[in-house]
């Protein structure tokens, strides 16, 4: 299968005063489309950067990033929002809903961001992912009356909301207890059966890697392993 | 509803007490604004009308001082024919002014004999409203007198007074009535009569000493002058106007209003650096959310616009509070401070054209102030949002 995300040579450090800090050396990393994989490393370790490179959201030093067949790491900011928005989908550790807004309207916001108007058949789609992902009971109170269980999974329809070719999820399951979790990776396969989307988790529990189709550990910003099931 | 829009409206009601701060601050200085500014105009006004509201604005007189205006009715016949003065004055009226000298007892007085056509003047001089004992002088060789010089000289309505003319002749007048104009330099020297009996007196003929007019805009009386002066061509005749005979009044209005604007202006900045803080501090507040938006796709622009759009909402309420707010203060003022007789200390004048104006600017500020918050979010990056948690 072709390749959705591809990295190649990507060098990305910080600079705090006269100190450099190297994060990522030389990556070289692609994933399949639809394919269902982890990055796992202990904190500090650089997977949280590589997968805000992955997201477009930070810019490494040197590097090329194909997204989609789209060479991403030269283009203008207006085309990097689009891309954002419709071919990424993303899961924080934390939420981050807004608590102005009911659950529903979380949900439908990414669409919103390029078209104020919903369609019909839009409606209907968040609605759907509102039930795929079990919330439909408290789809109208606002963001902030929901339990953090519910609030990851509202997270979690809204970044599928645009149907995006990849989720970027990480730490998806960190502040939820053991039940949440459970529910939260069935879900998180279930999307990926059901709208072949590609699905990037960052996390440091090996046991949650366990469940993924493919691992690739990371220590100093470098790859130790790389295993596929 | 726009993406942005709708963000905006929900942040301003979710953050309630910092929009209703906001709104204060804006409502509390544009009805500052809207209440001095109303307050000015107003004292303005009344000054100007009590100055020169029973008084000839534009005069035409003769050129060589204390000689008479000939061919008087061909004048005004002339001006009042045209078009364009029709519009721009409203009363024109002749009149003769003629010293006469009356002796009463041991004294002798000097008064100012004012000869004019009633039914033409009244408008001007609202002689019916003065008068305090009598009637106008309705016959020839009556004349109206002064409050104080009544009294001063003891004479009362019926009486008749010896006058010796400026032609040196000696005349019997009747007094018809006693007025008063509130100004105690004319209540002791004005005699008024019609023109005829002051035109005899001064021995005018058929001529008049002066053509009286007010005009309807007061600030046009300058610009009507000279623009009469043109239209006659008359060189022996000059055309006066009450802006250059009252410099040194209009120079005050002009400084008031100069201190007017000025106290507007450092309102306006007052209320624009208080929004643009309070929003500045939204900006911080709504960090994440902002990232979060940014990260999902929420273009620069349409990041930018949420502040615009809070900045626009909170103008317009509180311009409409401030509004609303600065006619109850005008109210208020025009209600309790009052004189001892009842009337307003100063006739408050409702200019909505000023307050509407008023209402734009205060829009704009908040706008404007929002330009810096709005600048801020776009340079936000959702990374540093997301990294930091």
């Amino acid at each position: 299968m072709a390749n959705i995300i591809d990295l190649k040579n990507i060098n990305k450090f910080y600079i705090s005063g006269k100190m450099k800090f190297q994060v990522l050396h030389d990556i070289n990393l692609s994933f399949e489309e639809g394919s269902f994989n982890s990055i796992i490393g202990p904190s500090g370790s650089g997977k949280t950067t590589l997968m805000n490179v992955m997201g477009i959201l930070d810019k490494p030093q040197s590097g090329e990033i194909t997204i989609d067949g789209e060479r991403i790491d030269k283009i203008e900011k207006k085309r990097l929002a689009y891309i954002r928005n419709q071919k990424i989908g993303f899961v924080f550790q934390f939420h981050y809903l807004l608590p102005e807004f009911t659950i529903y309207e979380n949900v439908l916001m990414p669409y919103l961001m390029k078209d104020s108007k919903p369609t019909k058949e839009i409606i209907k789609r968040a609605e759907e992912l509102i039930d795929l992902v079990g919330i439909s009971k408290i789809k109208n109170n606002m963001a902030t009356e929901a339990s953090g269980g519910q609030q990851q999974k509202t997270a979690i329809a809204r970044a599928l909301m645009n149907n995006p070719k990849i989720i970027l999820a990480d730490e998806p399951t960190g502040n939820l207890d053991s039940q949440s979790t459970e529910d939260i990776y069935a879900l998180l396969r279930q999307v990926n059966k059901k709208y072949n989307t590609t699905f990037v988790i960052v996390t440091h529990d090996r046991r949650i890697a366990e469940r993924t189709d493919r691992i690739v550990e990371i220590l100093d910003g470098r790859i130790i392993s790389d295993i596929k099931k | 509803m726009s993406l942005p829009f709708k963000i905006a409206l929900r942040f301003i009601r979710y953050n309630r007490s910092q929009s209703i701060f906001i709104i204060l601050s804006i409502a509390i200085g544009i009805s500052v604004q809207i209440f001095i500014g109303l307050l000015i105009q107003s004292l303005q006004t009344s000054l100007v009308e009590t100055t020169i509201g029973n008084s000839s604005q534009i005069t035409i007189v003769s050129k060589i001082k204390g000689t008479p205006v000939s061919n008087w009715d061909g004048i005004i016949q002339k001006i009042s024919s045209d078009p364009v003065y029709d519009k721009e004055i409203k009363y024109l009226s002749p009149s003769v002014n003629t010293p006469i000298f009356i002796s009463e007892g041991s004294a002798i007085n000097s008064l100012l004999l004012r000869g004019f056509d009633f039914k033409a003047s009244d408008p001007i001089y609202h002689f019916n409203s003065h008068i305090i004992e009598g009637t106008l002088p309705t016959n020839d060789n009556e004349i109206m007198i002064g409050k104080q010089f009544a009294k001063d000289a003891n004479l009362s309505v019926g009486k008749t007074v010896t006058v010796f003319t400026a032609k040196r002749q000696l005349k019997i007048l009747k007094i018809s009535g006693i007025f008063d104009f509130n100004v105690s330099a004319i209540n002791s020297s004005w005699a008024i009569s019609n023109l005829q009996t002051a035109q005899n007196i001064g021995g005018f003929g058929n001529n008049v000493s002066s053509i009286e007019m007010q005009v309807v805009n007061v600030f046009d009386a300058k610009k009507i002058s000279e623009e009469i002066v043109k239209m006659l061509n008359n060189p022996s005749i000059k055309v006066e106007n009450w802006e250059d005979q009252n410099a040194d009044l209009l120079t005050g209005l002009q400084g008031q209003s100069i201190s007017s604007i000025m106290i507007q202006v450092f309102v306006i900045v007052a209320v624009t650096l208080a929004i643009a803080s309070v929003l500045a501090i939204t900006v911080l507040q709504k960090s994440k959310e902002i990232g979060i938006l940014k990260a999902m796709g929420l273009t620069d622009g349409k990041t930018g616009l949420v502040f615009l759009f809070q900045g626009l909402i909170l103008g317009i309420i509180g311009a409409i509070a401030g509004a609303g707010l600065g006619l109850g203060l005008s109210f208020m003022f025009a209600k309790f401070a009052v004189n001892s007789n009842g009337t307003p200390v100063v006739p408050l004048e409702i200019n909505y054209f000023f307050i509407l104006i008023s209402m734009i600017i205060a829009i704009t500020a908040s706008v404007v102030a929002s330009v810096i918050p709005a600048r801020s979010s776009i340079r936000l990056d959702p990374i540093e949002v997301i990294r930091n948690g």
